[in-house]
């Protein structure tokens, strides 16, 4: 809840009352809310995760083996007599931890990107636009496989090829909304006052695009996220000792015969998670989309 | 239209191009050689060895030798399968994993396309609701999560379809077809019940209404063809992830096909079969792409009068 309402916060003082209505708008929607509230629920955990988990991240219990739910272990243990629910809170902190991050690095770069090419304009950004038209035409996901295969499976470079794949869509959006923004009159204030380009750009130009770049992320976000757990799954992604939702549901699928709940719980983590994410964002583009037509 | 379709086709050279290239210098710069194994090899053989796979050339040279082999149509060596090439080993992956895509698509089309269809007819209702939820559910779990419930389900509790495989039992071609499609038939729900929504209010259904066609008539008659536009354009990109589900799905049900083996090769870090497969699969996909633009080009009124009938 806390992130909305900083950037209502933050956009409230710039005069504008488009973020308030969206907030009224969200608010009705019951979907997004319960999406938002799940989100809530489980960034807060993975953030105090060292503190609540019930056990610690490699404690053992090789006597015990792999147990059903109990009420000493409330999702049950893996085979090594690990307990399930400390597992799934570690591994949502890496899953999260993707998500968010390569995100932040899809954003930074396609904003930039599409900023740049929709105010230069001209050849620069035709030039720059059909540099993301050839790789929008790329298969991602094959790329993303050759670059862990080519470069060993680490987790700094998860982030940086998952972020640089998810940036196209970025610069698209950011590159029309410039467009159609430098034609208003605004713009051509700040210009005649003598601002810099990169000026304009950053304190008027990307504040103003900033709705469609919201909503957008809110839904890269679970698409990351599933691309984490994809590679994981296969093998290619996060490498023990560290885990993840993905390669948590990699190991229930082996074992899943005998023992089901190690299939089902960390599934049913990453699915709510990304239910949430959809419902989330989905409700912010119906609460931002009144732009243009509304007010 | 032929316009159009020149105009792609010459897009997609740089796309194909750039991804040779990208794809050859990134498996060159890999650290580690491929021959870099545990045991020391004797230096002769490894010179041997390298002369046979060009790697003594410089690189420059090795690219340009190995775009002159692409354009015979030779994949190369495998570096893994000592004589077996490249092509031996993808055509003999490709049945299964082109059988498999296929039934994927037919699922997603015809599962979602109804769906779809269905729910747009009453907005708002429970019939929208519904088959809309569910595609929800489509769109979140997934695949490498939904192969296994199914597996457990149908396959463990209730015994009715066999687990793994392909070909080799009745029904065993089932399970794998639903959990590749099932995701894209949620997506083309989406996709065709926003379509059919935006059709459904032109003028030109409310003359259809008028002229007094039965409902299902002008459904099937006048919405569909421009209602199920963006399910046609949206089938690009799906084949690329229906290849890419393919790895995991294959994977799950241990089917014998490209996906497979793509995985494999990234695991034996197999440089020549990685190199291989990833050009071909990119190049089908691009390909592929170009195929549903002109084919959502054509069933588009508009676009197709911008560039004249052929």
């Amino acid at each position: 809840m806390s992130t909305v309402a900083d950037s209502e916060a933050v956009l409230a003082e710039q005069g504008t009352s488009l973020w308030q209505d969206a907030w009224r708008r969200l608010r009705k929607n019951r979907l997004a809310l319960f999406g938002l509230c799940v989100l809530v629920f489980f960034v807060l955990i993975a953030i105090l995760t060292p503190w609540l988990a019930p056990y610690a991240h490699d404690a053992q219990d090789l006597d015990l083996g792999a147990a059903p739910p109990s009420a000493a272990h409330w999702l049950g243990t893996d085979i090594f007599g690990r307990d399930l629910l400390t597992q799934i809170m570690y591994g949502g902190r890496i899953s999260l931890a993707v998500g968010f991050v390569a995100t932040a690095v899809a954003l930074v770069i396609g904003v930039t990107w599409g900023a740049v090419a929709g105010y230069v304009g001209g050849r620069v950004d035709a030039v720059m636009m059909r540099l993301v038209d050839i790789l929008y035409a790329l298969p991602f996901m094959i790329f993303i496989v050759l670059l862990m295969v080519v470069f060993g499976r680490n987790l700094l470079l998860l982030f940086l090829a998952i972020g640089a794949v998810e940036w196209l869509t970025m610069a698209r959006i950011m590159r029309g909304q410039v467009q159609s923004l430098r034609q208003q009159e605004f713009v051509e204030a700040a210009i005649s006052l003598g601002l810099s380009p990169a000026t304009i750009v950053r304190r008027h130009l990307v504040p103003n695009a900033l709705g469609p770049i919201i909503v957008y992320t809110t839904l890269t976000i679970p698409s990351v996220m599933l691309l984490e757990a994809f590679l994981s799954f296969l093998g290619l992604g996060v490498q023990p000792p560290a885990t993840s939702w993905g390669l948590l549901i990699s190991y229930g699928a082996e074992t899943m015969e005998e023992y089901p709940w190690l299939l089902i719980f960390p599934g049913a983590a990453l699915t709510l998670t990304l239910f949430a994410l959809n419902f989330f964002g989905d409700g912010l583009r119906d609460a931002l989309d009144v732009r243009g037509s509304g007010d | 239209m032929w316009r159009f379709v020149g105009g792609r086709l010459l897009q997609a050279i740089p796309v194909i191009l750039a991804v040779i290239t990208v794809t050859f210098f990134l498996v060159r710069i890999a650290p580690g050689g491929p021959f870099d194994s545990e045991k020391a090899v004797i230096p002769e053989v490894k010179a041997a060895l390298e002369a046979q796979y060009r790697l003594d050339l410089p690189l420059g040279q090795q690219y340009l030798a190995y775009l002159s082999d692409l354009a015979r149509g030779e994949l190369g060596p495998s570096f893994k399968y000592p004589g077996r090439s490249v092509n031996e080993l993808i055509a003999a992956g490709l049945p299964a994993t082109a059988e498999l895509g296929a039934y994927a698509l037919l699922v997603a089309v015809l599962l979602g396309g109804l769906a779809g269809v269905f729910a747009s007819l009453k907005p708002n209702s429970a019939q929208d609701y519904i088959p809309m939820s569910v595609a929800m559910i489509g769109i979140c779990m997934p695949t490498f999560l939904l192969g296994p419930l199914l597996v457990l389900v149908f396959g463990i509790h209730l015994e009715w379809l066999p687990v793994s495989g392909w070909g080799d039992m009745p029904g065993d071609k089932i399970l794998p077809s639903l959990t590749l499609g099932a995701a894209y038939a949620a997506y083309i729900a989406r996709l065709s019940r926003a379509g059919m929504l935006e059709v459904m209010s032109q003028d030109y259904i409310r003359t259809a209404r008028a002229k007094g066609l039965p409902e299902w008539q002008v459904v099937t008659r006048h919405a569909l063809r421009g209602g199920l536009i963006p399910v046609v354009a949206f089938l690009g990109p799906a084949f690329a992830g229906l290849l890419a589900g393919s790895f995991v799905v294959e994977t799950i049900f241990q089917i014998p096909g490209l996906g497979r083996f793509y995985v494999q090769a990234a695991f034996n870090r197999d440089y020549t079969m990685i190199l291989g497969t990833t050009v071909f699969l990119s190049t089908l996909i691009v390909l592929f792409n170009l195929l549903s633009d002109i084919l959502a080009a054509w069933l588009n009124p508009r676009l197709r009068a911008q560039y004249g009938e052929a």
